[in-house]
């Protein structure tokens, strides 16, 4: 028997993942059920919805309405779903690659029409399905198999990227920092609006392997070393914080959501 | 209550017939010649509690359609060539996925940029294979503003009946043409919906089939909690690399339109009886054909004309009968030859095959298709 | 397919899904964990806290605490 949320959130008979071992996805999935389940909602009129990629297999494993779509693809799929029935829960899985590259325009939209969808982005900064090729999010000199010399592309900082796109709830966790993480789904699906978290995870395969990043347990306790609590980050100096990177909840400031919008409208009409 | 007769562009009855079949979201992304029909949704859908949305592109527009569907609300997105070839893979998911959606082309010429706002079909084909791989489609030609009413409900109820997304395939000149029509009372119209399944949540297989081939179809937020892929699935909805399974499955999507082909093809003739010569064309050029064809025959030319109403599946069945007692076909086309080549397939060289083809973004004149009518007689 | 657990006053661990990733083991506060043939074995259940840990990020949901 798997644990009690494993066994009512999942397609156990699925399961295990395809994903490589300890392969970052896994733990993120099942902080996505955590915090579902600490909310209470009524699974039935939950939808979860993703792309093309390793991350984006996540949904077949779990026990929802379930779309897996067409690479990049998800939040526009997700919108129309939003927009059919604005009762239901809708949360994107999605991954760097997915969200951020082929799927950037959709993304930036999505932001600033503040539609209630809470898009979770597994980064494990690589292409993981397709074996190991630079993303948007690889940091600058990392290696790929497509930039086998280091990668001379910025990386996106995918929060800025949102906040700047007008997304309500943004924040920024790793797959070590799972508490936390769950503590930002939670607070995202609760935000009536678009809900950014980005879930920082590992790809031991191509990511870790390509830069000597170590095995998944070493790149988890990367991730334990070198997150810091924004929270923290505002007391630290400059120099303590070199080297560092941000996690905690970045943004949190409710807006109109597009489909109560929209219903206004439809209402107005009515009465006219 | 009847209503009256009013002028209308074919694209606000394009939205009429859309909103009278159970159009309730439409996302697009504006491109002419079919950009009417993105306002008149907008303006028309909150007035019955439906949805509009301007989407960031065409690629955005076709996947909201289907994710809408999925969630049980009849959708519907409309472009023009470019646009059209940027929808092209979230239509074949839709094939695979079999999830009801219409997509409506109101065609330019082409490639790329091309001509905006002058008439052309340059999508015959791409309607029928714009997306990679071999799957399923329907597409509908109209040629006035009242069939393109008509078509747009047909368009919906074959969606909704085959589980398939269907194209209604468009042109310029219909697009923009103004007609007086009298649209029929919602209640003589025939609207179809998708079969719901009759069985519970455990026992529901969101792709095994009935004998009609097509799966019944539950919707997201009934409680059924199933998986729609892109992937090749067995009949739970989840992925396989099964060869034998995805082989079904590819078969099936192909055969559901191809067993129900009698009843999904439609066609008009006219004066085919005695013909010599048949002119056959779809959309606007079939007006054309039609000014044609009176004229010739007042000078005693025995001319009649076939007009693929579906132009995908074609209608061939009749047209291989008729080629077995007529002289001639001319197929006439705003391209360079796209309908010519299906008509090539049926006819084989059981008569002789005319081209008339125009693609510099004018019209088909009546004349032009005479003319070339008289050099071969 | 035949489960393979190892069921505890205070943990369970399913064999068939562990894929022997040694988080639980690295991350466990108490060393209850080791890695055998590629796969994860409780070594000391009594120094079991039953914090979580190893649950929270098992990658593979293989290991959780009963009972609590
Ligand atoms: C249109 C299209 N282009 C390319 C691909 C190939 N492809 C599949 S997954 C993927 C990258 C996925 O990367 P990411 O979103 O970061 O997910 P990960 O596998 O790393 O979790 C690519 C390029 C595709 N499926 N579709
Ligand atoms: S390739 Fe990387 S991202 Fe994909 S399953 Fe393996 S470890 Fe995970
Ligand atoms: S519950 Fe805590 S103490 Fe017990 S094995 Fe897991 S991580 Fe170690
Ligand atoms: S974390 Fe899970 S998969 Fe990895 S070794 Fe421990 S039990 Fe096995
Ligand atoms: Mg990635």
């Amino acid at each position: 028997m798997p644990s009690e949320i494993v066994n009512k959130y999942f397609r156990t008979n699925k399961l295990p993942q395809i994903w490589c071992p300890g392969c970052g996805h896994g733990i993120i999935t099942r902080a996505i059920t955590v915090a579902i389940d600490k909310l209470g909602l009524d699974r039935d009129k939950i939808c979860i919805v993703s792309g093309i990629g390793c991350s984006s297999r996540a949904p077949g494993y779990m026990d929802f309405d379930t779309l897996h779509t067409t690479h990049g693809r998800a939040l526009a799929f997700a919108t129309g779903i939003k927009m059919a029935n604005p009762e239901l829960k809708v949360i994107v899985i999605t991954g760097d690659g997915d969200a951020t590259a082929i799927g950037g325009n959709h993304l930036i939209h999505a932001c600033r029409r503040n539609i209630d969808i809470t898009t979770i982005i597994y980064n494990n900064n690589i292409y993981g399905m397709t074996g190991g090729q630079y993303s948007p999010t690889t940091p600058k000199f990392d290696k790929g198999t497509t930039v086998p010399y280091g990668n001379v592309d910025k990386a996106f900082d995918i929060p800025a990227l949102a906040i700047a796109a007008g997304a309500t709830y943004v924040g920024r966790s790793t797959a070590y920092h799972t508490q936390l993480l769950i503590s930002l789904i939670e607070n995202g699906i609760k935000n009536e609006g678009f809900s950014l978290i980005e879930a920082i995870s590992v790809c031991p395969t191509y990511y870790g392997r390509k830069n000597k990043k170590g095995s998944a347990v070493e790149m988890l306790e990367w991730q334990k070393e070198h997150a810091v609590n924004i929270a923290a980050a505002s007391k630290m100096t400059p120099e303590s914080l070199d080297g560092k990177f941000l996690i905690g909840e970045f943004k949190n400031s409710p807006e109109p959501e597009y489909t109560r919008e929209y219903q206004k409208i439809i209402d107005r009409l009515k009465k006219e | 209550m009847k209503s009256k007769a009013r002028l209308m562009q074919g694209n606000e009855a394009c939205v009429e017939g859309a909103i009278a079949a159970g159009m309730r979201f439409f996302a697009g992304y504006p491109i002419t010649p079919s950009t009417e029909i993105a306002e008149f949704s907008a303006e028309k859908l909150p007035l019955v509690g439906g949805r509009f949305i301007q989407m960031e592109d065409e690629i955005a527009s076709m996947a909201a359609i289907i994710g809408a569907s999925l969630a049980g609300v009849k959708s519907m997105t409309a472009t023009s060539g470019p646009g059209f070839s940027l929808k092209q893979e979230n239509i074949g998911y839709a094939a695979l996925a079999e999830v009801p959606c219409v997509i409506v082309d109101v065609q330019r010429s082409g490639p790329s940029t091309g001509l905006p706002t002058s008439p052309a079909q340059g999508d015959i084909m791409q309607a029928r294979w714009g997306t990679h791989g071999d799957h399923p489609i329907i597409a509908l030609t109209p040629s006035s503003v009242r069939e393109t009413f008509d078509l747009t409900i047909k368009a919906f109820n074959l969606s909704e009946k085959y589980r398939v997304p269907v194209i209604l395939l468009m042109d310029e000149i219909i697009g923009h043409m103004r007609e007086r029509v009298e649209l029929p009372d919602i209640s003589e119209i025939e609207i179809i919906n998708r079969k719901k399944p009759a069985v519970s949540r455990e026992e529901y297989l969101p792709y095994k089939a009935d004998d009609d081939l097509i799966p019944p179809m539950a919707c997201y937020g009934e409680g059924y909690r199933f998986h729609v892929t892109g992937l090749a699935h067995d009949e739970t909805g989840f992925p396989t690399n099964n060869p034998a399974v995805a082989d079904k499955l590819y078969r099936r999507i192909v055969d559901k339109i191809e067993f129900h082909k009698d009843e999904i093809v439609e066609w008009e003739e006219q004066n085919t009886d005695d013909a010599d010569i048949i002119i056959i064309s779809v959309g606007g050029v079939a007006r054309a054909a039609d000014t044609a064809m009176k004229q010739l025959r007042e000078k005693g030319i025995k001319v009649g004309t076939y007009r693929p109403i579906t132009v995908w599946p074609f209608p061939d069945k009749r047209l291989v009968e008729l080629a077995d007692r007529v002289k001639a076909f001319v197929v006439a086309e705003m391209n360079l030859g796209q309908m010519v080549l299906e008509v090539e397939r049926i006819i084989k060289d059981k008569a002789k095959l005319i081209k008339v083809n125009k693609v510099n973004g004018e019209a088909i004149y009546p004349e032009e298709i005479m003319e070339k009518i008289e050099e071969v007689l | 397919m035949n489960i393979n657990e190892t069921v505890t006053d205070k943990l369970v661990v399913n064999e068939n899904w562990c894929k022997g990733c040694g988080i639980c083991v690295k991350f466990c506060p108490k060393n209850v964990l080791k890695i055998e043939n590629e796969k994860v074995k409780i070594v000391d259940i009594d120094k079991c806290i039953q914090c979580g840990l190893c649950e929270l990020r098992c990658p593979d949901y293989a290991i959780y605490v009963r009972g609590k």
